[in-house]
């Protein structure tokens, strides 16, 4: 949803259906999320597995290619992360724990079997 | 091809960026990430209607640090053929940058589909693209129906499993084969199993002259039901069963570009997804439909190594 | 001496656009055709597109003019309605292209000749719709419609639309200007914010929900609403430089006329040839064209019909179950009159169905005799039910 102050009359719109490049980066879609990567840095060897197969681009790094952390503001909590990590770096807990109120209890459709054939 | 270099890829700001609306966990956008990590040369991409397509130009916000059209569902081949020409024209006046890259993209729906027509006049005409199909074998952005990329016996919502039917009855087609069938200059098939594997075969068919078309699977975590964050593993086993295998064609000849080492039967990757349940039920395990796709494996992975063999003399 | 297609294909190799993508379709081949023989002998430097099918031929043209492209195509029948879905699409990127739209009737049954079967369904798509009513219109047309389409305040596709095999192929007197003057006038095009520009990307064609979606087509539709007043400039600018001026509507002895015929595109000759048979006999008949339908221009419409006896609307497309587009737009543009004009509609011409002086006439007379009971009438349909005159053709 475009935030209220973003609303334009007609003559005021860009001709054309235009918008601009890279505008979604106002958009937090972090706030989808229910589970949360946390990332221990003394276990991370910035392999960058996980910068490589975020969906989100939510894998921060610095200039040297160290991954220093992860964007909240964008991460969906979709552990991919997680679950690619060699080094078992990151695990996903539930944002309640970093909620004063109890965030919702997680929802969605039964997963397959993968977790089990991965051992998970 | 320059090199390829993970921690310099770091440095880069992707096409596609954050903010997108894309489920948690899905394959497309990581897919379309790693698709354009290797690219250095700027690019205008194309999108077919779909999920990527919607969720990434949500507006007044778009997800694309570089130009970016959505036409409609059928013609993304023949809107990246539009642009092409366009640029052929006018790039000598000094209008736009010379050395500018056109990509397209679709899902199975826009390309497998209702798009073939204009991706296979794209291809034809000889434009200088590149096609990229993010294919989750089915119509997810209006929820996971049959297309012509699923496979046998999944469960789609228009070939449902029932009482009566296990799922779609027919075969996907080969179309990986039918756009290697246009002569083109390069065509390859891979998926998330190795990101540098999908890196490098888009950085591949970008910077090949002429049409180029990239097939890559990608999982959508509601149609197949799995859990988000096993993507990359399905698609592991995925290339270790040979259901899908990852190879290359570039000029005419073909190229494994990984021979899983062990088999693996196409039972685990199957297994491994919720859209293909009915064939493990509980004393009545669909044996006959499990080696059905066994076979359908195997003789599509003869018939791949066959080409690769006669294309190599 | 040449034809209406071919005109528009001269007008095309003066123009020299950058891209055309087009797909062949009777009556409107001999445009692509034409335009590639100008390709291959190098007299032109556009990239030409053959496409697959129409629907790629707009869609190339689409990504090329919101690229930074001028482009041109031409289609008809059902080739147009291949396009159809994009169309709209068209118009909402603010893509300035020019169409030469060959009437043809839409199938089935299938039928090559002439009539407004196939633009008649555009009319909603946001595009502006000219119709000419003989070649050298056509030609004049396409060096005006550039500048028209591509004007800042305009930024819409246009079809040039004429009638196929009667305008099309015809050949008759056609002047043309110079190809300096031609490309003079047409100068260059300027797109706000062309998808080509990488250093500042802009994404086209998002998904818009209902919060935003309206304003969006508003704005657009004032492109349109635009549109009087640019092509009444852009034509005065041309006719300075040709002689010729076109209106958005043209009177023919409509001033003091009782009874007026409305009409569009080449059966305008046969109505304009009776009217002045009838003004020797002393009736005082004039005939109205409507050239530009889209945007209609009610208020020159209302102004020509105001205060006659009786006006009679030629539409040579039906909408099967509704008024027809021609009659529908008059009536509308004559609700605000004071004194209510009695006006009668007619379909003529579907398939290609000959418009002779003889027809012209029998409306002139239902229309002096007051005959006005509702309904629509068929002219030169065989009819079992009509009278015995009215079926001999």
């Amino acid at each position: 949803m475009s935030g209220s102050g973003l609303l334009k009359c007609w003559q005021d719109v860009p001709p054309g259906t235009v918008t601009f490049g890279a505008t979604s980066r106002e958009v937090e879609t972090g706030l989808w999320r229910s589970m949360r990567p946390v990332l221990d840095a003394a276990k991370c060897v910035s392999c960058l597995k996980c910068w490589l197969q975020c969906p989100d681009a939510s894998i921060t790094t610095d200039s040297d290619a160290r991954v220093t952390g992860i964007d909240f503001f964008f991460c969906k909590g979709c552990g991919v992360c997680a679950k690619v990590c060699p080094a078992g770096a990151i695990s996903m807990c539930p944002e309640s724990d970093f909620l004063s109120a109890p965030a919702e209890a997680s929802r969605g459709a039964s997963p397959g079997k993968a977790g089990e054939l991965f051992g998970a | 091809m320059s090199g390829l270099n993970i921690k310099e890829m770091t440095k880069r700001e992707g096409p596609l960026c954050e903010g997108h609306r894309m489920c948690p966990g899905c394959g497309a956008p990581t897919a379309v990430r790693q698709a354009f990590m290797g690219i250095d040369d700027p690019i205008v991409v194309v999108g077919a209607t779909g999920c990527m397509e919607v969720s990434s130009t949500v507006y007044p916000y778009s997800a694309w640090r570089v130009p970016f059209m959505h036409v409609a569902f059928e013609n993304a081949g023949a809107a990246i053929s539009g642009i092409e020409s366009a640029h052929k024209a006018l790039r000598g006046r000094g209008m736009f940058r010379e050395n500018i890259k056109f990509v397209a993209f679709g899902g199975d729906g826009g390309t497998y589909d209702i798009g073939l027509q204009a991706l296979s006049g794209a291809l034809e005409r000889g434009h200088d693209i590149t096609y990229i199909c993010y294919n989750n074998q089915g119509y997810m952005n209006t929820g996971a129906q049959r297309s012509g990329a699923t496979p046998k016996s999944a469960s789609a919502t228009t070939s449902p499993a029932g009482l009566k039917l296990p799922g779609k009855l027919q075969r996907p087609k080969n179309l990986t084969e039918i756009a290697e069938a246009h002569d083109i200059p390069y065509v390859a098939q891979t998926t998330l199993h190795n990101p540098m594997d999908v890196i490098t075969k888009v950085k591949r068919a970008v910077e090949t002259k002429g049409p180029a078309f990239v097939n890559i699977l990608v999982p959508c975590p509601l149609f197949w039901k799995i859990d988000p964050a096993d993507q990359a593993q399905v698609c592991k086993l995925a290339v270790d069963s040979r259901f899908w295998p990852v190879y290359e064609v570039a000029d005419g000849e073909y190229k494994l570009s990984y021979e899983p080492k062990k088999h693996v039967p196409v039972e685990d990757f199957l297994k491994s997804q919720g859209r293909y349940a009915h064939l493990f039920k509980r004393d009545a395990v669909r044996t006959d439909l499990i080696e059905s796709a066994q076979r359908d494996v195997d003789a599509q992975w003869e018939k791949l190594k066959m080409r690769i063999q006669s294309s190599q003399r | 001496m040449t034809s209406g297609n071919l005109a528009f294909a001269e007008a095309m190799r003066q123009i020299n656009p950058d891209v055309v993508a087009a797909y062949p379709i009777t009556p409107s081949t001999e445009i692509p055709m034409k335009f590639a023989e100008f390709v291959a002998d190098g007299r032109v430097d556009t990239e030409f597109i053959a496409v697959e099918s129409e629907h790629s031929a707009i869609t190339a043209c689409v990504g090329a003019s919101v690229s930074g492209a001028r482009v041109m195509t031409a289609s008809s029948a059902n080739g147009v309605a291949l396009m159809h879905e994009i169309f709209p699409i068209a118009a909402a990127f603010r893509a300035p292209i020019v169409f030469g739209l060959v009437n043809r009737s839409l199938g089935a049954p299938v039928n090559i000749h002439c009539d407004h079967s196939d633009s008649m369904p555009e009319r909603d798509s946001g595009w502006i719709q000219i119709y000419c009513e003989d070649a050298q219109e056509v030609y004049d047309t396409v060096i005006l419609s550039v500048r028209l389409a591509e004007h800042p305040d305009v930024r819409t596709p246009v079809f040039i639309c004429q009638d196929g095999f009667i305008t099309s192929h015809c050949y008759e007197p056609v002047e043309f200007l110079s190809d300096e003057a031609a490309r003079g006038f047409a100068g260059t095009y300027e797109r706000a914010y062309p998808l080509l520009d990488v250093d500042n990307p802009v994404s086209y064609g998002s998904f818009v929900m209902s919060e935003d979606y309206f304003e969006i087509k508003r704005n657009q539709i004032e492109g349109l609403n635009n549109v009087p007043r640019v092509y009444g400039e852009t034509m005065r600018e041309l006719a300075a430089l040709t002689g010729r001026e076109y209106g958005a509507v043209e009177r023919y002895m409509t001033d003091d006329a009782d009874y007026v015929v409305v009409v569009m595109s080449s059966a305008t000759g046969v109505a304009k040839d009776v009217v002045d048979s009838l003004r020797r006999e002393g009736v005082r008949a004039g005939c109205l064209r409507v050239r530009v339908f889209r945007p209609f221009p009610a208020d020159e419409v209302r102004e020509a019909l105001e205060g006659k006896l009786g006006v009679a609307v030629l539409d040579r497309s039906a909408s099967p179950g509704g008024v027809a587009p021609l009659a529908a737009e008059v009536k509308s543009a004559l609700y605000d009159c004071e004194t209510r004009v009695p006006v009668k509609d007619y379909i003529f011409g579907l398939g290609g169905r000959d418009f002779f002086p003889s027809d012209a006439r029998r409306v002139f007379d239902d229309l002096s005799s007051g005959n006005f009971e509702p309904g629509v009438r068929y002219i030169g349909l065989r009819d079992k039910c009509a009278a015995a005159e009215e079926c001999v053709i």
